[in-house]
């Protein structure tokens, strides 16, 4: 009977959907604003990554909003398996060829991390993809080495760290020319590392807080697991 | 033909929007409601993409040797989703912390019983 009526409800639903989309053509640009982007994403933001300056620059204050709804739901998951916690029992080793894997992967899975972050500016990539890729070298070290833990302290304070050069670096720009996330360092050559001004800054900061919040999460789930 | 091709992406990103839809309304355990959460998220994140794109678009962005903006896809809706990926995985594993604590109170991850039990 439940099962009826939720096709019945959801059909009507794809029958609204389908023709308010088929006015919606596929494959055309649609909106203004993203071909502006296009247009003077260089010359205003000095990023050769559009989507980057949309996401740090134009964006910004959209991004530091998502970042804080990142935060809450870390901290959130954290309050929630605080409750009663209880003693992790002995853990059973994992083999020594797991153990040496994971230990000579886990470097390069960080370095490889950081790269992506620093580069957001440049090539496909940035500080979110960056943060996740830096949290699965944690997984891989929870999977393989199982007594191992990263200290609960200096995942906060990364992550603290983090948010607090976003908020700084945007404060900085409303004392410097009067609004909040201006771009006061010189934008320098594009196609080069050090150009886009506070593009790189914010990302390797939100590169380092989403990465030690996706670890703080995986290491509060793994030691409820056990 | 043309159909297929024009409304492909749009079919396949409200597919799986109902699909996870049906499941969170109809499913009775909690841990497959939240699969049908990560299902919709997944529709909803493909039709914004498939908003944005561009018939033979490249990513936006620019390289070296190539400095012609004409032939790139949108790039609002991929900052937009870009940040939705991470926040969807956070709010999925808070999701799943719920779904922990609800089972060490009542002992069971059916929907319809913990509504029977109360408290």
């Amino acid at each position: 009977m439940r099962k009826i009526i939720t096709i019945l409800l959801l059909s009507i639903v794809a029958v609204g959907i389908s023709l308010s989309l088929a006015k919606i053509p596929f494959g055309q640009p649609k909106t203004k604003v993203g071909t502006r982007y296009i247009d003077k994403g260089i010359e205003e933001t000095g990023a050769v990554n559009i989507v980057t300056s949309v996401v740090v620059s134009y964006r910004g204050f959209d991004t530091l909003g998502e970042v804080t709804v990142l935060f809450i739901a870390a901290t959130g998951l954290g309050a929630v398996l605080r409750i009663a916690k209880t003693k992790a029992a002995a853990i059973e080793p994992a083999s020594f060829v797991l153990q040496t894997g994971c230990r000579v992967l886990f470097p390069l899975i960080l370095v490889f991390g950081s790269y992506i972050f620093i580069h957001g500016h440049l090539t496909p990539g940035g500080g979110f993809q960056g943060g996740a890729i830096i949290a699965s070298a944690f997984v891989l070290i929870y999977l393989g080495c199982r007594e191992k833990r990263i200290s609960e302290k200096m995942s906060t304070t990364l992550e603290s760290l983090g948010g607090v050069i976003f908020v700084v670096v945007g404060l900085i720009g409303l004392a410097v020319g009067g609004y909040f996330l201006l771009n006061f360092l010189p934008k320098g050559q594009p196609y080069l590392l050090l150009s886009a001004g506070i593009i790189p800054v914010i990302y390797i900061a939100i590169g380092f807080k989403v990465g030690s919040e996706l670890a703080g999460i995986i290491d509060n789930l793994i030691e409820e697991s056990q | 033909m043309s159909f297929l091709e024009n409304y492909a992406f749009y079919i396949g990103a409200f597919g799986l929007i109902l699909i996870g839809l049906y499941i969170i309304l109809v499913k009775h355990n909690l841990i497959k409601v939240i699969i049908g959460l990560a299902i919709l998220d997944t529709g909803v994140n493909l039709f914004l993409i498939s908003i944005g794109y561009i018939t033979e678009g490249t990513a936006p962005i620019f390289s070296g040797s190539e400095t012609n903006g004409q032939q790139m896809v949108d790039p609002v809706p991929q900052a937009l989703v870009l940040t939705a990926i991470v926040i969807g995985v956070a709010v999925l594993a808070l999701a799943l912390s719920l779904a922990i604590r609800l089972y060490h109170h009542y002992g069971t991850l059916n929907l319809r019983e913990i509504r029977e039990q109360k408290w």
